[in-house]
C-alpha cells in the first residue's frame, strides 16, 4: 500500500491581539504526525473545541489569515506548498463538511454538486457522473433541484458525501460527520466510508466519537492538548485495553461506560497554557522526572504504532 | 419529592401531527431514570416541558405537589447539550457563575474547575471545561430536580466520567431528583436505575 497522506510535525498558531498593540502566538496544534495509505481509514479523535477541524483547513488551504502553519504536508510524497493545495483540493483530495451550512443556501443541490464548468458539453457530461452517483446514494431526481434546507439529517450527508466521491478523489477527509444524527444515520454514514475504503480511497476521519472511531477506522490518532500522543491500531481497543501504550488512551478506554467508567482527575491543557515537559505530566502516574522537563517526541514502536511517551523509548 | 407530568401532548404550531401525545411520566428522587428514544421523538422538547421552558402545551406538570412556579427560580433545571450556547459571551466565567449562586471554593475543587479559568472568556475554554460550568452553574441550592439533556454527548469520555461522577454524588447529597437523556446505551445502563423509552409510551396513546 502507499502511503497517500504524510502529516511531519504541523503546528498552527493564531497571532492574538492581547491589550493594546501587543500580540501573542497562541499555538493550537503543537504537533501533528500521521500518515494515511490507500484503502485505509484513520480516524483522528480529540475533544471538542481541540483543533481538530483546523488540520483539515490547513490540508486544504484554507486556514484563516492570521493563522500560521508550520511542518510538513506531503500527499503522495511530494511536500504541499499552498498552490499545490489549491491545484488538488477537490481533484485528489475531498473535504466532506461538516454540515449543509457549509454549502451555498441561494444554489440548487445538483448545481452545488456539480461545481463550476468551463463549456456546456463539459456540464452535460458532469450532470450524468452527478445522477449516476447520487442515484447510487439512493437520491432521486427530485433532490437536484432542493435547495440545502429542505434536506433532513441523513438526506444532506448522502448529499455531502456523493458531492465529495464526484471528484474520484484518491483521500476523503471527513470532518465530524456523526454529531446530530440519529443511530441510523449514523449508520448508514459510516458504511459509505467503509465503502470507499474498499474502493481503495484513503479516508481521515476527524471526530470527537470514540464509537465512530472504533467502527470504521483501521488506526486511531488520539489527540491531546494539541499533540498526536499516540496511533493505535483498532484493535488495541479491546480487553482491559493492555494492548494501548500511552497511559491517556489507557484511562480513556476504561472511562466508557461500557469499560467501567472509571474516573481520572485533571483535565487538559487549555491552548495557550505553554507547558515544559508532557501535555499528560500533571495527570500521568507513571510519570518520572525527566517528563517535567522535557517534551517527548512521537516514537515508532513498530507495526505502524507510534507513541509519544518515554517509557516506550528503546533502553528505557 | 415528585415531578409527574400527566396527559401531556404537544404540537408546534404549524405542524399537524403531534410531537407529544398524552404522555404520562413519574419521576422522584429515589431513582434514577434514564429517558431514551429515536431522535425527533420529541425527548428535548418533554425535557423542555418538565422544566417549565415550554409553556404552552396541553396536560400538567406537577411538580412536589404543585404546578411549577411561573416566576423566579426554577426548581427543575435543565442542562443542554452545548453549553457555549447557554453562557453570556461577553461575561467571564466568574461572572456566569454567580449569576446563578454564590459558589464556594470546595465546590470549585469538586468539579475540577481552575481558579484561572474564572477570568477567562466562555470562547476561551474548551466544551468539556464551559461544561462544568454549565452543570455547576445549575447547582443552586434551590434546584430540587436536574434534567440532563444530552449533557455529555459533546465530550470525551474521561471529562463525561468526571462531570457525571460528581453530579450524581450531589444528586445523592441533596436528595435531589436526576432525569438522564442520552441515547448512548452503555452509558443508562451504568448510570440509571431504570430507563423508560419515550416511544412506547408515546406510541401507546397514538
Amino acid at each position: 500500500m502507499d502511503k497517500l497522506l504524510d502529516v511531519e510535525n504541523v503546528s498552527i498558531s493564531f497571532i492574538q491581539y492581547t491589550r493594546g498593540l501587543n500580540q501573542r502566538d497562541l499555538k493550537v496544534i503543537t504537533d501533528l504526525t500521521l500518515d494515511i495509505s490507500e484503502g485505509e481509514i484513520l480516524a483522528v479523535l480529540g475533544s471538542s473545541g481541540s483543533g481538530k477541524s483546523l488540520f483539515a483547513h490547513a490540508i486544504f488551504g484554507i486556514l484563516p489569515e492570521n493563522a500560521r502553519l508550520d511542518g510538513k504536508i506531503k500527499f503522495k510524497g511530494k511536500e504541499l506548498s499552498q498552490e499545490d493545495k489549491e491545484e488538488i483540493r477537490g481533484k485528489n483530495i475531498v473535504l466532506v463538511p461538516q454540515s449543509v451550512n457549509f454549502l451555498d443556501p441561494l444554489m440548487k443541490i445538483s448545481d452545488i454538486a456539480i461545481g463550476h464548468c468551463e463549456t456546456e458539453d463539459e456540464k452535460k457530461a458532469m450532470k450524468i457522473k452527478q445522477r449516476e452517483i447520487f442515484e447510487h446514494y439512493n437520491l432521486g431526481p427530485e433532490v437536484d433541484d432542493m435547495y440545502p434546507f429542505q434536506l433532513s439529517g441523513g438526506m444532506a450527508r448522502r448529499v455531502l458525501v456523493s458531492t465529495a466521491l464526484l471528484a474520484d478523489p484518491d483521500l476523503v477527509v471527513a470532518d465530524e460527520p456523526t454529531p446530530g444524527l440519529d443511530e441510523k444515520t449514523v449508520q448508514e454514514t459510516l458504511n459509505h466510508f467503509k465503502h470507499m475504503k474498499e474502493d481503495g480511497i484513503g479516508v481521515l476521519l476527524i471526530t470527537h466519537d470514540i464509537h465512530a472511531a472504533l467502527e470504521v477506522a483501521d488506526r486511531i490518532g488520539i489527540f491531546y492538548s494539541g499533540y498526536v500522543i499516540e496511533i493505535a491500531l483498532k484493535e488495541d481497543f479491546s480487553g482491559d485495553g493492555e494492548n494501548l501504550l500511552h497511559p491517556y488512551t489507557k484511562s480513556l478506554y476504561k472511562a466508557l461506560p461500557a469499560n467501567g467508567f472509571e474516573v481520572v482527575k485533571g483535565y487538559q491543557p487549555l491552548h495557550g497554557e505553554i507547558i515544559k515537559g508532557c501535555p499528560f505530566y500533571d495527570r500521568c502516574d507513571m510519570r518520572f522526572d525527566r517528563c517535567k522537563k522535557e517534551k517527548p517526541e512521537l516514537i515508532d514502536v513498530g507495526n505502524n504504532k507510534k507513541v509519544r511517551c518515554f517509557k516506550y523509548e528503546e533502553g528505557a | 419529592m415528585e415531578l409527574v407530568a400527566k396527559n401531556i401532548s404537544f404540537k408546534y404550531p404549524s405542524a399537524k401531527k403531534y410531537l407529544l401525545q398524552d404522555v404520562n411520566l413519574e419521576l422522584d428522587n429515589k431513582k434514577i431514570i434514564g429517558l431514551v428514544g429515536d431522535s425527533g421523538s420529541g425527548k428535548s422538547t418533554l425535557c423542555k416541558i418538565l422544566s417549565g421552558y415550554v409553556t404552552k402545551f396541553q396536560g400538567e406538570v406537577i411538580f412536589d405537589g404543585k404546578p411549577l412556579p411561573k416566576k423566579g427560580f426554577k426548581p427543575v433545571q435543565l442542562i443542554y447539550q452545548h453549553p457555549e450556547k447557554v453562557m453570556n459571551p461577553k461575561w467571564r466565567m466568574k461572572q456566569v457563575l454567580e449569576e446563578s449562586w454564590n459558589v464556594q471554593d470546595e465546590d470549585l475543587t469538586q468539579f475540577g474547575i481552575q481558579k484561572t479559568w474564572l477570568t477567562r472568556f466562555p470562547q476561551e475554554l474548551s466544551g468539556g471545561e464551559l461544561q462544568r460550568f454549565s452543570v455547576l452553574r445549575s447547582l443552586n441550592p434551590n434546584t430540587k430536580f436536574l434534567i440532563a439533556d444530552e449533557m455529555t454527548t459533546m465530550l470525551d469520555a474521561i471529562t463525561q466520567a468526571q462531570i457525571l461522577d460528581t453530579v450524581l454524588k450531589i444528586v445523592k447529597d441533596r436528595k435531589m431528583g436526576f432525569l438522564l437523556v442520552s441515547h448512548d446505551m452503555d452509558l443508562v445502563d451504568t448510570i440509571c436505575d431504570d430507563k423508560i423509552y419515550l416511544k412506547d409510551i408515546n406510541a401507546a396513546m397514538k
